[in-house]
């Protein structure tokens, strides 16, 4: 049985409507990823699950976390359900730290929260926990502001506070967005680690898909409010099948090729706004038919156990050589 | 940071100083007070020895070098009228202004700052319409106006409170309503923002996502950031207060220092006058000090940049 279960979910802002139906399963200590460009609602199915989107925004559908519905179940249930089950961290680090109060008080208060403990052994603890996460001295910087950090260091405050909690889940959405390379190196593999170590679960939102095959068991790809391809990391990385996920991995550079090799996906995504009438792909998709533009198709599962959402979906290959061999240029 | 009081302190006792010096200049620019206090009609002998025993016939720059003299020896002057020492005439004064202005203050925190905050927290709900309206009347409305206004219905029609003097607490109630209406409506207002702003950061979305009650959230994470911009506010209503007084009280005759500062002034009462400057120039630049001082309280990353200076 899955931990989180999301069905049909949909949200508008405004009476534009962002997502069209997301169903997702997180099964308990899995990692996903969730990949997709800018804007297509990774952050937004996330956010809407654990009821942090602003008032503004509309949302429908399910989401279950251990069979406890909390779509329209009021702030009780989904209160229940943040930090102590399911935590997150978000893509800019700096400014999701209250610049007013120390660390260690923001990492305690969590403690104090879900471990029921006081004031001096949180203090302890988020000491423990900020040395875990690889802040130097620890015992002293617990008691500085969040501007006494870097942004590196704020995303690991951030880690220490959601491991605070003890959760089963962590949603990670792009945790290293805002930092430079090598610092993301870091924290991914602080993430990579910790994951080890507790057996938490993750659902792990990046742009980068080196990382996500890196960390993740399963990926979902995301297209316009859509989920438009999933399955596990090697068949998806092997052979991609859907036109959307094949363009992402293409524009990976691989260590054997050339730039030339890369083959771009042309154009824009849909504004929400204007969504086209089929598949939302369909205008920048150099397998589309007119079947495409008039149709949207629905995720199925395949034969080998994906799922996916194409009527025209790049052929199966055989092996995954084939997959490498059909990648050169003609 | 000892550093950043000495530098707010140097630059407190430059703006009083800066105050004084205006007032001086203008005060002895803009009318002789001569002719003022003895009339039109005064023989030119007596002009002559009234001038001479105020000193009006130095260069400007003497008579204010002997100024700054008698100040630093806290002498503050005293009254052309009736030649009582000025710092008395000012100081027997402040107690009945300062019956006006906390109450008011303290109304408009109590009032202005929780409207504010619940507008903010029901947005688009008909409290926050309510709330907005409200405030939009209460900052533009002139409070002479409201003043007589209030006077009109409640003193002249329905006769329950007096209409102007200080004799019992019921004369302080008009004049309290009429100063509180503007601030509760400009705290409100910027209280309202200040809170949407603070709303809307990433660091409140990280309270929530904690799992931290909506209460929790507000009070603990969102009122303590919402506070800084609203103290700043409130450091520049304290100058408001005191022009506030001064048309309050003339309108209910309460004989606090605003009364005083408009017969003074319209005396050409020159060592009054400039008294009673200095006194208000000290009350809003403390006020500005114990906002700075709030500030590093209030917000760490001024804390820090105080302590680099
Ligand atoms: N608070 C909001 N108000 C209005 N529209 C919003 C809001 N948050 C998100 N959206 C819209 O919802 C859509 C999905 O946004 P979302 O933040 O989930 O994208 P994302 O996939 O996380 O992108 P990124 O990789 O840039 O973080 C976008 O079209 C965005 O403009
Ligand atoms: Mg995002």
């Amino acid at each position: 049985m899955s931990y989180v279960s999301i069905r049909d979910l949909k949200v508008s802002f405004d009476g534009v409507q962002v997502l069209h139906g997301i169903n997702l399963d997180v099964a308990k200590g899995e990692a996903l990823g969730l990949v997709g460009e800018s804007g297509c609602g990774k952050s937004v199915t996330w956010l809407a699950a654990l009821g942090l989107l602003p008032g503004k925004a509309t949302v429908s559908g399910s989401v279950t976390v251990e069979g406890q519905q909390l779509i329209g179940t009021g702030r009780a249930a989904v209160e229940g359900v943040r930090g102590g089950k399911v935590a997150m961290i978000f893509q800019d680090p700096s400014s999701s730290l209250n610049p007013v109060r120390t660390v260690g008080h923001q990492i305690g208060e969590s403690l104090r929260l879900h471990r029921g403990m006081d004031r001096r052994a949180g203090r302890i603890e988020a000491v423990r926990l900020l040395d875990m996460v690889g802040i130097p001295g620890a015992s002293k910087r617990v008691d500085l502001y969040p501007h006494e950090f870097s942004g590196g260091q704020c995303q690991r405050v951030m880690i220490a506070m959601a491991l605070a909690g003890a959760p089963d889940l962590l949603i990670a959405d792009e945790p290293t967005t805002a930092l430079d390379a090598t610092i993301q190196a870091q924290i991914l593999d602080l993430l990579a680690t910790l994951r080890r170590e507790t057996g938490m679960g993750m659902v792990f939102i990046s742009h980068d898909l080196g990382a996500v095959g890196a960390i993740c068991d399963r990926v979902h790809v995301m297209y316009a409010g859509r989920i438009v391809e999933s399955g596990a990391i090697g068949p998806m990385f092997d052979a991609p099948r859907h036109p959307y996920t094949r363009g992402l991995f293409d524009a990976i550079p691989r260590l054997d090729g050339t730039r030339d090799r890369l083959i771009p996906i042309h154009g824009t995504v849909p504004d929400p706004r204007h969504m086209p009438q089929g598949c939302a792909f369909a205008p920048r998709c150099a397998k589309a038919q007119a079947f495409c533009n008039s149709d949207v198709p629905a995720l199925k599962p395949q034969q080998d156990g994906r799922q996916l959402a194409c009527f025209y979906p790049v052929t199966a290959p055989a092996t995954g050589t084939a997959a490498t061999d059909e990648r050169l240029p003609a | 940071m000892l550093n950043y009081f000495v530098t707010r302190l140097f630059r407190a006792v430059l703006t009083i100083l800066l105050v004084m010096t205006f007032a001086f200049v203008v005060l002895r620019l803009s009318g002789d007070p001569a002719s003022i206090l003895l009339g039109p009609d005064a023989p030119t002998d007596s002009i002559a020895a009234f001038r001479a025993r105020w000193g009006l016939d130095d260069p400007l720059w003497k008579q204010y070098l002997a100024y700054l003299k008698s100040i630093a020896q806290l002498d503050f002057g005293v009254s052309m009228r009736d030649r009582s020492p000025a710092i008395d005439l000012v100081l027997e004064r402040v107690p009945a202004t300062l019956a006006l202005t906390v109450p008011t203050l303290l109304i408009q925190l109590g009032v202005g700052i929780p409207a504010g905050v619940y507008a903010a927290l029901h947005r688009e709900s008909v409290a926050d319409r309510g709330v907005i309206m409200l405030s939009i009347f209460g900052f533009t409305i002139p409070s002479f106006v409201m003043g007589l206004v209030l006077v009109l219905v409640f003193a002249v029609t329905l006769g329950w409170l007096p209409s102007g003097g200080q004799d019992s607490w019921q004369h302080a109630i008009l004049p309290i309503a009429t100063m509180s209406v503007g601030g509760i409506g400009i705290l409100a207002r910027f209280s309202r923002s200040a809170m949407i702003e603070v709303m809307g950061q990433p660091y409140i979305r990280t309270a929530m996502a904690k799992g931290l009650s909506w209460r929790d959230v507000v009070w603990k994470h969102a009122l303590p950031n919402a506070s800084v911009p609203i103290v700043t506010i409130v450091g520049f209503m304290v100058g408001s207060l005191i022009a506030g007084a001064v048309v309050v009280e003339s309108i209910f005759s309460w004989p606090g220092i605003g009364r005083l500062l408009i017969v003074s002034v319209s005396n050409r009462d020159l060592a009054v006058v400039q008294c009673l400057l200095l006194v208000i120039a000290s009350a809003m630049v403390i006020a500005n000090l114990c906002v700075d001082f709030a500030y590093g309280l209030l917000d760490p990353r001024l804390r820090a940049k105080a302590a680099a200076h």
